[in-house]
C-alpha cells in the first residue's frame, strides 16, 4: 500500500507539488487527473524516487521511502512515449528487468513470451523498437514494466501520444491487463476518459494540490468545485437563478451551482423547460443543439436524430437528473 | 518563440563575425610579397635583427627585405635542397657547418666572392672552393658547469670530456640528444672529433653508464634539469654554449655562477649565401655583404646569441667579461658529416637507448 | 537485418518525395566540391608530392627500397610503441573523460563553466612549454620526482592524456547533454542500479560519440610529437618522431615515405573500424535538453574523477603560472611587463603582444574556414543515400577529411614547398597558407562533432519544411541549423583552440614577419637568458588565459533553449 503524506516537491524553490496526501491500497488503480503543469508528473516522479520531496513522506507498507533510490523501490515506470531502449530488440526490452535481476535465460525467454502474449504482440520478439507503431511501442513498454511483477506500476500519460481510436482501445486493454495481473498502479493523465476507463479511483490535481479524491463515480457525481467539474467533462456550470431553474426542472433540491453535461437536456415534446434553438448540428448518434432557455441562458441540449429542430424553433426540454452535479457555493 | 531566439542568436553571431573580420588576415595587404624591388631572405626561426638595421639595409641597397623564417637549421637546409630548382627566395642565412655540405652537394648556393672584412676568412667552410658560402657568425657548444654548486659541495668541477665519465661526476650531467637537437648533434661531433670514428661509441657507452641524462631539446636540459636553470633542477653539468655564462651573473655579482669547459667545445659557424636561380641576385649579394658589415656583426650577440666572425667588433660588456671563447675547438670535416650523419645518428640512438 | 530493411524503406520513400532525380546528385556534388578541392590542393597534392620523392628516388620508380624500410627492426619497435602508447592513452582519456563529461554537461555546480573552459586549455598550450612544466613536476628534483616517472612511458601517457582528454569531454559531453534522460529513468524504475543504467542504456546511446572522440584522440596520440620526445627522455620513438627525424635531419625521404604510407594505411583502417563501431541501428535520437541538476550522492564518483582530472591539468599549468611570476627567484610581474617588448636584447622580431594579435587573427580565419568546410562536409555526408554506391561515396568523403590528422606535419610542410610552387597554385608564401593548414588540422574535429548530430535529425522534418514551401536552403535553416547550432559552436571553439595552439605545421610554413604566439614561445624558450625563459612562461599563461576566455564566451553564446526545438 502506497501512502503519500503532505508531500511537497520544489524545483529551485518553486513548489510544483504542495502538501499532497493520497492512499493507494494494493490492487487498485489510482488516476491522478489534471491539466498540464498541475504537478501530477512531478508527483509521479517523486513516488518513483526521481525527485526528492522537500517535505512530507512517501511510504510503502508503512516504510518511509526517503533515501531509497529508484532502482531499489521495486516499482516500474512507463512513460508517455514508452521510452523503449532503441538499441535492444523487443524481447530484450521486455526481459530487461529480469536480466538486471540475473534471472536464468530460459526463464527470461518464457516470461517474455508470456508477457508478449499478454499485450498481444506474439511474434514481435526480434523486432527493433524503431520498426514498431506507436501503439505497439506502448504495449512493449507495458510488458516491460510488468515483467518482474512490480509492487507498483507508475504510468505517466501512458496513452496520450496515441491517436483517439487507438487510445480508446488500448485504454480498455490496459485496464484488462492491469486487472488480470493484479497490479497496483498509479497513473497520471490529463484525459478524463482515459482515467475513467483505466482507474478505480481518481485524484484531481490543480496548481500542485489535490483538490478532490475518491472513487470514480463519487468524484464524477460530486465535483468539488466548478473548475473540477469542467475538467471532468461537464459542459457548463450554471449559477444562481439559472441553477435554480434547472434543478427545479430536474426535480432536485436547490443548490448555489450546478454542473451540466452536454446531454443532460434532451428535446422531448412534454419537457418542463422550453427554449428557442440557437443552432444545431447532427452527429451520427444525435443532434446537438444550443438552446436559449429563458431564465437559464444558452445551454447545450441533444435531440434524437429524427427530431431536428431548426434555428429559431421552440423546443421543449426534459432534464436528466443523473447528468447534473450540484456544486457547493462558489 | 524558439526560432526567433535562434534567429537573434544567429544575428548576434553574424554581427560578431563581421566585427571579427577586422581581425581576419584575409584581404590584408601582404606587405611581404616579393616584387622586383625586394630581396627575399630564407632563414631559420632564430633569425632576428633590430628594426633599425633592417631599415638601414633597405635604404642603402634600395631593396625591400622580405624575411621568410621558419624551422631550425636542419629544416632550413632540407627546405633549400628540396626547392633548389625553384628557390623560395634570393638569399639564405643560417645554414651551419654541420649541414653546409648537404646544401653545397645539392647545388643550392651560387658562388659569390667579395672583399670580406678581416677575420671572416678564418671561418670559411672547408671544401667550399668556389666560395658559395660566406661566414657570418660563430659560437661554440660547450659543457657548462654550475660553479656555485661545486663550491657548495667542496668538489672540483670537471674539465675535460674524459672527466664526464669519472664516477665522481655520476648522475650530474644532462644534455640534449643528438637526434632531436642541433646542440646535441654538435656535442656528438665533438666526441667523434675527440675519440675518432671508431672510438666515440665506447666513450658514449661510458658516459651513459655514468648516468648522463638525455633530454629532447636544449631548453629541457638547461631550464629543467640544470641547477642554474629556470626551474629547480638538480644536475650541475649541462651542455650549452660558450656564451651561456654571460646569462648567469647574479645581480650585483662580479663573476658568473657558471662557466663553460673550454676543452669540450665544438664550433658552429653559420653562413649566408646567394641562392642558385635567385630572381634578385644583386639584392642577394647586397644582403650577404650586409651581414658582414660592422653594424650587423656588432648586433649579433644580443640578437642571436652568437659571436661575430669579423675582427675588431666590440662585444657587449657582459659578453666581453663572462663569455670566454675557446681558443681551440673540436671540428669535423663537413664532408664527413654529410657522408656519415645517418650512420652516426643511428649508432648513437642504439647506444643511448640501450 | 531489420535496421537495413527499414533504412532502404525510408530511402525509397524519401526519394519519391524529394527533389527531382537529376538535380540531386548535382546539388550534392556542388556542396562537396569546395572542401574536396581545398583538401585536394592543400593536403592530397603536397603529401603525394612527398611520397613521390620517396618512391621515385633518383628518377626511377623504386617501391622495393621503400618497402625494405618497413622490414627494419627499428621500424617495428617504433610502430609497436606508437600503437601501444596511443591505445593506452586513448583508453585512459576515455575513462577519465566520461565521468567528467557527465559532471560537466549533466550536472550543475558553481564554477562549472570555468572548469569546462579550463579543461580545454591544455589543447592549445605549446608542447614545448608543457613539456618543460611536466618535467619540472616529474623531474628528479620536482615535487613528484619520487614517482620516478621522468623519462618513462608513463610520463608520455600522462602527457598524451593531459592534451587530449578535453576532446573526450567535449565530444561526448555534447552528445550526453542532449540525451533523453527518460530511458535511463525507466531502467532505474525497472530495478537497474545507476551502474547498470549506465552500462545498459546510457553507454549504448553514447557509443557513436565515444567512438568518434576515441578515434580522434587516438589519431592525435599516435601523431603526437613533442610529448613523446620531451617526456620520454629520447628513449621512445613514435612513427611521427621518426618521420621528423628522417625528413629534417637525415633527408631520408624513402624511409619517411614508407612511414607516411604506413600512417595513411593505419588511419584508413582505424576509420573503417570506427565507422563500424559507430554505426547504430537507429541514428535518429530524440533531442531534449535535460535540465542540468544539482549533484546527488550517486555523482560522487563523477565529481571525484573530474577533480582528479582538474588536478592533472592544473598541476603543470600551476607550475607555469608560478614560474611566470618569478624573476630572479623573487615574485614579480616583470615577465608580463616584458611581453610588450621585443625581449631582452631584441630577442624577438615582434613583441609577444603582436604575436598574440597575429595568433587571434589567424585563429579567426582558421575557424571560419574549418567551420564552413566542416558544415559542407557534414551536410553532404549525412544526407540519406539512395544507392549503395552513393552511400559508399559519402562514407569515403567522411573518412577523407580525417586523413589530415594522420599525416605528419613535417611531411605536409615540405610537401607544400615542393608542390605549391607554380601558378596557378603558387601559394608557398601566401599569408593564407597558415590558417588553411590549421583549418585542415581542425576540420576532422569539426566534422566529427557535427556529423553525429546531423545524422540524428529525422529527414521527414526537412520534408515537412519543404512541403510547407521552404527551399532546400530554407529547410536547412529551419530544421538543421537550430539543432546543429550548439555543436557548431562547440566545434568552433575547438577549431579556434586548435588554431591557437598549432605549432607543427605553423612553424614550418613561411610566416614572414608575423609569427604566432606558439612560435614566439618556442623561440623564447629555446634561448639562454632567464628573462627569455620567464617571458616564455608568461606568454604561455597569456595563451592559456586567452583560450579560457574565448571558450567561456563560446559557452555563453550557446542558446540555452536549443534542445527544445
Amino acid at each position: 500500500m502506497l501512502e503519500l503524506e503532505n508531500v511537497t516537491v520544489r524545483y529551485d524553490g518553486v513548489p510544483a507539488v504542495v502538501e499532497v496526501s493520497l492512499d493507494l491500497p494494493d490492487g487498485e488503480v489510482l488516476a491522478v487527473l489534471g491539466p498540464s503543469g498541475c504537478g501530477k508528473s512531478t508527483l509521479l516522479r517523486a513516488v518513483a524516487g526521481l525527485e526528492t520531496p522537500s517535505d512530507g513522506a512517501i511510504r510503502w507498507d508503512g516504510r518511509d521511502l526517503a533515501g531509497v533510490p529508484t532502482h531499489k523501490r521495486g516499482f516500474a515506470l512507463m512513460f508517455q512515449d514508452g521510452q523503449l531502449f532503441n538499441h535492444l530488440t523487443v524481447a530484450r526490452n521486455v526481459g530487461y528487468a529480469l536480466r538486471i535481476r540475473r534471472t536464468r535465460s530460459s526463464r527470461v525467454a518464457e516470461r517474455v513470451a508470456e508477457l508478449l502474449a499478454l499485450v498481444g504482440l506474439e511474434g514481435y520478439a526480434e523486432r527493433l523498437p524503431a520498426t514498431l507503431s506507436g501503439g505497439e511501442r506502448q504495449r512493449v513498454a507495458l510488458a516491460r514494466s510488468l515483467a518482474v511483477d512490480p509492487r507498483l506500476i507508475l504510468l505517466d500519460e501512458p496513452l496520450s501520444a496515441l491517436d483517439a481510436g487507438l487510445r480508446e482501445r488500448l485504454a480498455g486493454d490496459l485496464r484488462e491487463i492491469l486487472r488480470s495481473a493484479g497490479t497496483t498502479a498509479l497513473m497520471v493523465t490529463h484525459d478524463h476518459e482515459e482515467a475513467f476507463t483505466v482507474a478505480d479511483r481518481l485524484a484531481v490535481m490543480r496548481g500542485g494540490r489535490v483538490v478532490q479524491a475518491g472513487g470514480i463515480s463519487e468524484v464524477w457525481r460530486a465535483p468539488a468545485d466548478p473548475e473540477t467539474a469542467l475538467f471532468l467533462g461537464y459542459a457548463r456550470v450554471l449559477r444562481g437563478e439559472a441553477a435554480r431553474v434547472l434543478l427545479a426542472a430536474a426535480g432536485l433540491p436547490v443548490a448555489p451551482a450546478v454542473a451540466v453535461r452536454r446531454s443532460a437536456l434532451v428535446a422531448a415534446p412534454d419537457g418542463p423547460l422550453t427554449g428557442r434553438v440557437v443552432s444545431g448540428r447532427a452527429t451520427p448518434e444525435q443532434v446537438r443543439l444550443v438552446v436559449e432557455v429563458p431564465g437559464v441562458g444558452q445551454v447545450d441540449a441533444v435531440s434524437p436524430l429524427g427530431l431536428h429542430p431548426g434555428p429559431g424553433e421552440q423546443v421543449s426540454l426534459t432534464v436528466e437528473a443523473a447528468k447534473l452535479a450540484t456544486l457547493p457555493g462558489a | 518563440m524558439k526560432s526567433s531566439r535562434a534567429l537573434s542568436a544567429l544575428a548576434a553571431l553574424t554581427t560578431l563575425g563581421l566585427t571579427v573580420t577586422g581581425c581576419s588576415t584575409v584581404g590584408e595587404e601582404s606587405s611581404d610579397t616579393s616584387t622586383d624591388s625586394s630581396v627575399v631572405l630564407v632563414t631559420h626561426d632564430s633569425f632576428v635583427l633590430p628594426k633599425a638595421l633592417k631599415k638601414k639595409f633597405e635604404q642603402e641597397s634600395g631593396y625591400d627585405l622580405v624575411v621568410r623564417a621558419s624551422g631550425d637549421a636542419g629544416q632550413l637546409t632540407n627546405k633549400l635542397v628540396l626547392t633548389k630548382d625553384d628557390p623560395i627566395g634570393d638569399v639564405a642565412f643560417g645554414v651551419d657547418n654541420t649541414f653546409a655540405s648537404r646544401a653545397l652537394d645539392a647545388g643550392v648556393f651560387a658562388p659569390y666572392s667579395f672583399d670580406e672584412p678581416a677575420g671572416a676568412a678564418d671561418y670559411a667552410l672547408p671544401g667550399d672552393d668556389d666560395h658559395r658560402l660566406t661566414p657570418v657568425d660563430n659560437g661554440n657548444v660547450c659543457v657548462n658547469v654550475d660553479d656555485t654548486w661545486f663550491a657548495d659541495h667542496d668538489q672540483a668541477p670537471p674539465k675535460t670530456l674524459d672527466d664526464l665519465t669519472d664516477p665522481a661526476y655520476q648522475d650530474l650531467f644532462v644534455l640534449p640528444g643528438a637526434a632531436t637537437s642541433s646542440t646535441g648533434m654538435a656535442f656528438l661531433l665533438a666526441t667523434i672529433a675527440a675519440y675518432g670514428e671508431d672510438g666515440w661509441q665506447g666513450y658514449w657507452s661510458k658516459l651513459m653508464d655514468n648516468g648522463a641524462k638525455l633530454t629532447a631539446g636544449w631548453s629541457d636540459a638547461y631550464e629543467v634539469d640544470f641547477t642554474q636553470g629556470g626551474g629547480s633542477g638538480d644536475r650541475p653539468i649541462v651542455l650549452s654554449y660558450d656564451s651561456s655564462p654571460a646569462f648567469t651573473v647574479p645581480k650585483g655579482a662580479k663573476t658568473s655562477s657558471t662557466s663553460a669547459l673550454l676543452d669540450t667545445c665544438f664550433e658552429q659557424v653559420e653562413y649566408a649565401g646567394v641562392l642558385e636561380g635567385a630572381g634578385n641576385v644583386d639584392g642577394a649579394e647586397a644582403f650577404v655583404r650586409f651581414m658582414d658589415s660592422p653594424e650587423v656583426q656588432a648586433a649579433l650577440p644580443e640578437s642571436m646569441y652568437v659571436f661575430p666572425v669579423v675582427d675588431g667588433v666590440k662585444l657587449p660588456s657582459d659578453w666581453a667579461r663572462y663569455a670566454v671563447q675557446p681558443t681551440d675547438s673540436y671540428a669535423v670535416d663537413p664532408a664527413d658529416v654529410a657522408a656519415h650523419r645517418d650512420e652516426w645518428l643511428r649508432d648513437w640512438s642504439d647506444i643511448t637507448s640501450r | 537485418m531489420t535496421a537495413r530493411t527499414r533504412w532502404s524503406n525510408r530511402t525509397r520513400w524519401s526519394s519519391r518525395t524529394r527533389w527531382s532525380s537529376l538535380s540531386r546528385p548535382l546539388a550534392l556534388a556542388g556542396l562537396a566540391v569546395v572542401p574536396v578541392l581545398v583538401l585536394g590542393v592543400f593536403f592530397v597534392l603536397p603529401v603525394s608530392g612527398m611520397l613521390q620523392l620517396g618512391f621515385w628516388a633518383d628518377g626511377s620508380f623504386d617501391p622495393g627500397a621503400v618497402l625494405e624500410v618497413l622490414g627494419r627492426p627499428r621500424v617495428h619497435r617504433v610502430v609497436w610503441f606508437t600503437v601501444w602508447s596511443a591505445s593506452v592513452a586513448t583508453a585512459v582519456a576515455v575513462l577519465l573523460g566520461l565521468p567528467a563529461a557527465h559532471a560537466l554537461h549533466r550536472l550543475r555546480f558553481p564554477g562549472r563553466d570555468v572548469v569546462r573552459a579550463a579543461l580545454l586549455v591544455p589543447f592549445v598550450l605549446p608542447t614545448v612549454v608543457v613539456g618543460v612544466a611536466f618535467r619540472q613536476l616529474l623531474g628528479e628534483a620536482g615535487p613528484l620526482g619520487f614517482l620516478r616517472l621522468d623519462g618513462t612511458a608513463v610520463a608520455i601517457l600522462a602527457g598524451l592524456v593531459f592534451f587530449n582528454v578535453a576532446v573526450v569531454i567535449r565530444v561526448v559531453g555534447a552528445a550526453w547533454e542532449s540525451l533523453d534522460p527518460r530511458p535511463g529513468e525507466a531502467a532505474a524504475a525497472l530495478g537497474a542500479s545507476p551502474a547498470q543504467v549506465f552500462r545498459t542504456v546510457t553507454l549504448p546511446a553514447l557509443r557513436p560519440a565515444i567512438v568518434s572522440a576515441a578515434s580522434v584522440v587516438f589519431l592525435f596520440c599516435a601523431t603526437a610529437f613533442g610529448v613523446v620526445l620531451t617526456l620520454g627522455g629520447l628513449r621512445y620513438s613514435s612513427v611521427e618522431t621518426e618521420i621528423y627525424l628522417l625528413t629534417t635531419n637525415l633527408l631520408d625521404l624513402q624511409a619517411a615515405a614508407a612511414l607516411s604510407i604506413l600512417q595513411l594505411v593505419a588511419v584508413v583502417v582505424l576509420l573503417l573500424v570506427a565507422g563500424r563501431l559507430r554505426a547504430v541501428p537507429d541514428p535518429e535520437v530524440s533531442r531534449v535538453l535535460a535540465r542540468p541538476r544539482w549533484p546527488a550522492r550517486g555523482d560522487v564518483w563523477a565529481l571525484t574523477s573530474t577533480l582528479l582530472l582538474l588536478v592533472l591539468v592544473a598541476a603543470p599549468i600551476a607550475t607555469l603560472v608560478v614560474g611566470s611570476l618569478h624573476v630572479d627567484g623573487d615574485w614579480s610581474l616583470g615577465n608580463y611587463r616584458a611581453l610588450t617588448t621585443n625581449g631582452t636584447h631584441q630577442a624577438l622580431l615582434v613583441p609577444v603582444t603582436d604575436a598574440l594579435v597575429t595568433s587571434l587573427r589567424t585563429a579567426v580565419d582558421a575557424t571560419w574556414m574549418s567551420l564552413s568546410m566542416g558544415l559542407l562536409v557534414a551536410f553532404t555526408v549525412t544526407r540519406r543515400s539512395r544507392s549503395r554506391a552513393e552511400r559508399r561515396v559519402r562514407r569515403g568523403l567522411d573518412g577523407l577529411f580525417m586523413l589530415p590528422l594522420g599525416v605528419s606535419a613535417v611531411t605536409l610542410g615540405f610537401g607544400f614547398l615542393i608542390t605549391l610552387d607554380e601558378p596557378p597554385l603558387d601559394l608557398r608564401s601566401s599569408p593564407l597558407l597558415v590558417p588553411i593548414a590549421q583549418a585542415l588540422v581542425a576540420l576532422p574535429l569539426v566534422v566529427r562533432t557535427i556529423v553525429p548530430v546531423l545524422a540524428g535529425i529525422n529527414d521527414r522534418q526537412r520534408q515537412a519544411a519543404a512541403s510547407l514551401g521552404a527551399g532546400p536552403l530554407r529547410a536547412v535553416l529551419t530544421v538543421d541549423l537550430p539543432v546543429v547550432w550548439k555543436p557548431l559552436l562547440a566545434a568552433g571553439g575547438f577549431a579556434f583552440a586548435v588554431s591557437l595552439g598549432e605549432f607543427g605545421a605553423t612553424s614550418f610554413l613561411a610566416r614572414e614577419e608575423h609569427p604566432t604566439l606558439p612560435v614566439v614561445i618556442y623561440r623564447l624558450i629555446g634561448h639562454p637568458g632567464p628573462m627569455n625563459y620567464g617571458m616564455a612562461l608568461a606568454a604561455s599563461v597569456v595563451l592559456a588565459a586567452t583560450t579560457t576566455v574565448v571558450m567561456l564566451v563560446v559557452e555563453r553564446l550557446r542558446v540555452p533553449s536549443v534542445g527544445a526545438f
